[in-house]
This record gives C-alpha cells, sequence and structure tokens, in this order.
C-alpha cells in the first residue's frame, strides 16, 4: 500500500539517495553491460590526415597509446579495425604528418602503438585517436577521440572505441 | 623619501613582470614548439602582465609617466598583445582556435579567454567613442570590462598546463587580482549606478 503523505524523512532520504546515484554515476556499470557506442569528442578531429600509412612506431616512440575496440552492444572485439593515432610531441606538430600513424586491432581487438613523448599543446596534453569508416570495409560509425593525459608525465594512454554498427 | 618610494615600486613591477617572463622562458616545452607557437604564448604572458601595468596606472603609484596617456597606450598595447595571442595559435593549429572562438572546444579554459578577449575589444571599442557615450556610461562600461578581462584572464591563465612556471604563474595571477580588487574599491565606481 502507497502512503499518499510520506514524512519529511522519507522525502528527504528518497531524493538524496536518488541525487548520490545520479551524481555518482552509480548506475554506470549496469549501463557498460550492454556496451553503449562511445560518441565522439568534441575537437577530436582537429589536425586530422586522413590516411596516414600504418606503421610500427610513429617517429622513435617511447610513448605507448592503446586499447580496445569493441562492437556496441554485445561488446565482441573487433579484429583488424584501423585506428589512427596523433598529437603533438617531442618529434612534431599536431599538424606534421610526422606526427601522424595508424595500427591494426589484433584478434582479441587491442591495438598498441609506439609514438614520440606527448607534450603538453594548447593547454593540455593530449592524444587524437580515430575509427574512419572510411578507411575500414567494416559497416562502424566513425569515431573521433581526443582523450586527455592526467599527467603530462604519463608515459601511456588507454583509450576504449565502442563502435556502432551502420 | 619619494624618489626612494617611486624606485621601489618601479623595481617591483618590474619584477612581477620579469620573473614569470623569464620561469616561462625556461620551460622545457619550449623546444618542441614553432617560434609562432612560442610567440603567441608569450604575447598571452605580456597581456596578463600589462594588467598589472593598467591598475597601477590608474592607481597613480607609477611616478615618472603620464599615467593617463601611459594608460591608454598600454591599452593599445594589451590589444595587439590578444591579438598576437589569438592569429599565433591560429597560425600553429587553425581548427582548435576555430573551436575556441565558436566556443565549442572541449577545452575549459579557452572559453574565459574569448570572453576576456571580447571584453578588450569592447573597451577599446568604448574608448574610441567614449565623448559621445558620456561620462557615467564610459566610467561604468569600462570598469565593468575590466572586472570581466581580470576574471576571465586569470582563470584562462591559471586553468592552463603551458609554458608558465605554476608558482611564478601564481604569483602574477594573485598580483595582478590584488591590483585590481584595490583600484576598483578605490575608486568605487559602482557610486554611479544610483
Amino acid at each position: 500500500m502507497t502512503n499518499p503523505y510520506p514524512s519529511r524523512r522519507t522525502v528527504f532520504s528518497t531524493v538524496g539517495a536518488a541525487l548520490l546515484v545520479g551524481a555518482t554515476g552509480l548506475r554506470l556499470p549496469a549501463r557498460a553491460q550492454s556496451f553503449e557506442p562511445t560518441p565522439s569528442m568534441r575537437g577530436g578531429s582537429n589536425n586530422y590526415r586522413p590516411g596516414a600509412p600504418i606503421v610500427d612506431r610513429i617517429g622513435n616512440g617511447g610513448f605507448w597509446t592503446s586499447g580496445t575496440v569493441r562492437r556496441a552492444g554485445d561488446g565482441a572485439p573487433l579484429a583488424g579495425r584501423r585506428i589512427q593515432v596523433w598529437a603533438h610531441t617531442t618529434e612534431g606538430n599536431e599538424r606534421d604528418a610526422r606526427s601522424h600513424g595508424a595500427t591494426l586491432t589484433n584478434e582479441a581487438g587491442e591495438f598498441r602503438i609506439e609514438m614520440p613523448q606527448i607534450v603538453p599543446a594548447f593547454g593540455q596534453p593530449h592524444g587524437h585517436l580515430v575509427y574512419d569508416a572510411d578507411y575500414d570495409d567494416g559497416g562502424f560509425e566513425t569515431v573521433f577521440l581526443r582523450p586527455v593525459m592526467e599527467r603530462a608525465s604519463d608515459t601511456s594512454l588507454q583509450v576504449e572505441f565502442v563502435l556502432r554498427p551502420v | 623619501m619619494a624618489p626612494m618610494r617611486g624606485a621601489l615600486i618601479w623595481s617591483a613591477l618590474v619584477l612581477a613582470i620579469a620573473v614569470p617572463l623569464i620561469a616561462a622562458a625556461q620551460s622545457p616545452l619550449l623546444q618542441w614548439r614553432d617560434p609562432v607557437y612560442i610567440i603567441a604564448g608569450f604575447a598571452g604572458i605580456v597581456g596578463l602582465a600589462l594588467l598589472l601595468v593598467q591598475f597601477l596606472l590608474i592607481a597613480g603609484v607609477l611616478p615618472g609617466v603620464p599615467a593617463r596617456r601611459a594608460h591608454i597606450w598600454t591599452g593599445a598595447g594589451l590589444v595587439i598583445a590578444v591579438f598576437l595571442h589569438v592569429a599565433g595559435l591560429w597560425i600553429t593549429s587553425p581548427p582548435d582556435v576555430v573551436d575556441v572562438l565558436l566556443f565549442r572546444s572541449p577545452t575549459p579554459f579557452s572559453v574565459w579567454g574569448v570572453v576576456a578577449m571580447w571584453a578588450v575589444f569592447a573597451t577599446a571599442g568604448l574608448a574610441a567613442f567614449r565623448k559621445r557615450l558620456g561620462l557615467r556610461a564610459w566610467r561604468l562600461g569600462h570598469n565593468a570590462a575590466a572586472v570581466v578581462i581580470v576574471s576571465g584572464t586569470v582563470i584562462h591563465a591559471w586553468l592552463i598546463q603551458g609554458a608558465m612556471e605554476v608558482t611564478t604563474k601564481l604569483g602574477l595571477c594573485l598580483v595582478v587580482v590584488a591590483a585590481a580588487v584595490w583600484v576598483l574599491r578605490r575608486r568605487r565606481v559602482w557610486r554611479m549606478l544610483r
């Protein structure tokens, strides 16, 4: 039976609990189970040079960008997907061709590419990554990411892609 | 006594500006930047430093210069510094600057910079037409813009991970804010609101 006149204590505790759950993102794990597609980030596509070659490493290396590529919904790992990476590094600007390179995911949907150390540019130490549908035959939507490093001294960056089927 | 005091104030001002500039010039980030990008960044630091000069000129504590005329010229210098800052960044990375100017950049500090930039340009516009505006509108407009410029610039600078060294950046920001609060309170322009 529902009480039409909840006490002040009930109202406060219910609203408080709702706010707490909403604000702390406690609902997130439940949603992650269904593998929501990763949205493109603002500024992610800035200084993109489409079609950079697949390389063993960009420049002289020293910094690792790695992550996984999965399918939205069931989270199945996607193999052979082309991920392009670029950043302002110790060896070049974002706009320089030598700052760009691409790699393919393995059977487990993992990618890992070595590149020069990312250094802060335009106010934040950040990288750029893209899964570009135009350079892939697999029928997923393009996603541009612009992850920011926690510290400028970090020597690696971990990035997750969950792609939405077209 | 007066010349001694003047020399002290001038040395303090030179120190307050030179120390953060010299510290920024030591930044390891500079070795990985093009000259245009470096100039753009330093134009930003100079702009922040000029705010301090502006307040001290208006406070009348800088002996040996015609304060009002110097304030106008420093204001023109501030406009040039802002222009060099934005133009240099534009040349370095056009899409990032376009995003910032259209308020769609992912970086939280950039919006403060753009707001401060427009407040600087608005002040220059007000100054050009100040005789037609009348004293009240000019004073209120200029002071309101000054509040926006100082807060916008300081927050913008503080949130950036850039060439400025953190301690000297904090020092310069605090000195600029302190000078702003002191001068704005002393002039009590809000009395004209009544």
